[in-house]
């Protein structure tokens, strides 16, 4: 394969070098393939607290997709998981596009946008529990300034529950979007303002229809960080609600959590955890095959 | 005169448009957004308890003290024991800086040989690896339990710093491999041709350049790896239990009235040295974002 592409390139031989890639070898036989096919032959027995050799099909997929908790944790990745990207991609792309306009202090804003996303989901999470704190939080401060009837109880309401927990997240990782934006509007070339002026076209439509396009690569870059983020949250519903009030705000990577080593029922919690696998690898495998693809065709050129 | 036509207006930095009015006004009401979790976690944690009961939350305080501050580093209860959270700090300090060395250390060998060496089979290891990088945790979890149990790793200070290792090696790798293959190829040929072995390169000519990169690795270990949360709280063992996991402990499964100042202080405490780190790096911080964005 690879002497049809590239001019021939000799390969060193060196025992040092094939030493010093065996931890990233045994890493990716164990830590990565290894655990992965486990998982998904744990997830097709009856194990409960002990991995059991025998095999039952896709038993424990049914009585997975026949458990409550699981499809609302489900549902609640799938609420959290599109609001979450769609509100840091929308704030984060303003965000660079308004610090962009050559304004003042852009170096203290961009401080102070950017500095949440070097907090931890943990403490994220127990701040935002505090502010959103039905007796002494924002609702109180609201009650206290003459609004009597406001309500931002969110935090204890089954239904509104999971979005208090796309506030706070949004309020940790849209920072991250700003910055992969900005660098990318650094990029653009200047020339692009200058014929839009002559030709007077709006700023707004600039942006929309030729700055937008020209980010793909900063946009798919922070879509695959953001999407990882979603699936792997976990820490923030931890820390500000403990999946409640209920199960209210139950996402699958604590209900999987909580299967492994609360219930010991690992042959459930290994189905769960396949078929948070499969849709990652659904959605960020053609994501990178797209962005490759393109990124080859531009080399052509 | 065409200069002045030619000038895109965002050039000119003093006009008063109702856009540019705009523009501030949105950007001051983002950095309220931003600031104000920052804000009521300091007023909070000077505030004393009995304050807090009025129910203002903006509010700065009438009467400030520290004693929160005090409570929550040496005798708030993280679970049976009131020791405060100085342990965990001590623990956190523990796993991070062995941690952060290793993954630097494998990462930057893994980088220098795959963008030099290029051993038999080691492109498609690398490019398992990165897939390796979208893996949930939740699917590696388990069966790396039983692995470290095996080797009588589990719940130990080792067996959470080879945790760590071993998340951290995909972004390590590429950022490492990113690095070296932007050096030119006629430093390495130099080399070999005096007769530079595997580990004398590596040592004594690319190390030595790899400062940029060794700092950006740097932060985006100790960040990570302090503010990580599950990991900790599955493979440290209670010996070890990182600060995350003892602030979490502190707040959500204390027993009787709760103490939202020193919570927030420890909240603060917690997350003093990533924002620190943070403060203090500025844009290397942002470099380390960018690059970290596992680009392929």
């Amino acid at each position: 394969m690879s002497h049809v592409n590239k001019p021939a390139k000799r390969r060193r031989f060196s025992l040092a070098a094939n030493i010093a890639l065996l931890p990233m070898a045994l890493t990716v036989l164990f830590a990565y393939l290894g655990t992965m096919l486990w998982t998904m032959r744990v997830s097709v027995s009856s194990s409960r607290t002990f991995p059991a050799d025998d095999f039952v099909g896709a038993a424990q997929y049914v009585r997975l997709f026949n458990n409550e908790r699981w499809l609302l944790s489900l549902h609640n990745l799938l609420v959290y998981g599109v609001l979450f990207i769609i509100a840091c991609m929308v704030l984060g792309f303003l965000l660079a596009v308004f610090i962009d306009q050559k304004v003042a202090a852009e170096g203290v804003l961009r401080t102070v946008f950017l500095y949440p996303y070097a907090m931890s989901f943990v403490a994220t999470g127990l701040v935002w529990q505090w502010m959103l704190n039905p007796e002494l939080g924002i609702q109180e401060v609201l009650h206290k300034l003459g609004f009597e009837q406001a309500r931002f109880d969110w935090i204890i309401d089954q239904d509104m529950v999971i979005y208090t927990v796309v506030i706070a997240t949004v309020w940790q990782a849209s920072g991250l979007v700003m910055a992969l934006m900005l660098s990318g509007l650094r990029g653009i070339d200047e020339e692009i303002w200058k014929a839009a002026r002559i030709d007077g076209i709006p700023r707004w439509r600039v942006y929309a229809s030729i700055v937008l396009p020209m980010l793909g690569p900063s946009v798919s870059t922070a879509f695959v960080l953001l999407f990882v983020m979603v699936v792997k949250v976990y820490d923030a519903v931890v820390a500000m609600t403990q999946g409640g009030p209920g199960t209210a705000s139950e996402v699958p990577a604590k209900f999987i959590m909580d299967y492994l080593f609360g219930r010991a029922n690992i042959g459930l919690a290994s189905a769960a955890s396949v078929v948070l696998l499969t849709t990652v690898l659904a959605i960020v495998v053609p994501v990178y095959f797209v962005r490759n693809r393109a990124g080859k065709g531009k080399a052509a050129r | 005169m065409t200069a002045a036509v030619m000038n895109p207006a965002r050039r000119r930095r003093s006009r008063w448009t109702p856009a540019r009015l705009g523009v501030y006004a949105f950007l001051l009401c983002a950095a309220l957004f931003f600031l104000l979790p920052l804000y009521v976690m300091l007023v909070t944690s000077v505030k004393p308890m009995a304050e807090i009961r009025l129910g203002t939350l903006f509010a700065l305080p009438v009467q400030a003290t520290l004693e929160p501050w005090s409570m929550a580093w040496q005798s708030a209860c993280t679970g049976l024991e009131c020791k405060g959270i100085r342990g965990g700090f001590w623990n956190s300090v523990w796993i991070v800086v062995p941690s952060t060395i290793l993954s630097i250390a494998v990462g930057a060998v893994n980088g220098y040989a795959l963008s030099f060496w290029r051993p038999r089979g080691a492109s498609l290891l690398f490019a398992v690896l990165m897939m390796g990088a979208f893996i949930p945790v939740q699917v590696m979890v388990y069966p790396l339990v039983r692995l470290l149990a095996m080797a009588h790793l589990f719940s130990s200070l080792p067996g959470i710093i080879l945790i760590h290792t071993i998340f951290g090696m995909p972004v390590m790798t590429l950022l490492f491999r990113n690095y070296y293959a932007a050096l030119p190829q006629e430093l390495f040929k130099a080399a070999r041709i005096d007769g530079g072995g595997f580990w004398r390169i590596f040592l004594q000519l690319m190390l030595p350049m790899s400062t940029p990169v060794i700092v950006v690795a740097a932060i985006m270990q100790v960040t990570g790896i302090w503010n990580d949360f599950l990991l900790g709280i599955v493979f440290a063992g209670a010996e070890h239990l990182p600060m995350t996991v003892q602030l979490n402990n502190i707040i959500n499964t204390s027993t009787g009235e709760r103490l939202y100042n020193v919570n927030m202080a420890a909240t603060i405490l917690t997350s003093m040295v990533p924002l620190g780190l943070y403060f203090i790096s500025g844009r290397w911080f942002v470099r380390g974002i960018a690059s970290g964005a596992v680009k392929g």
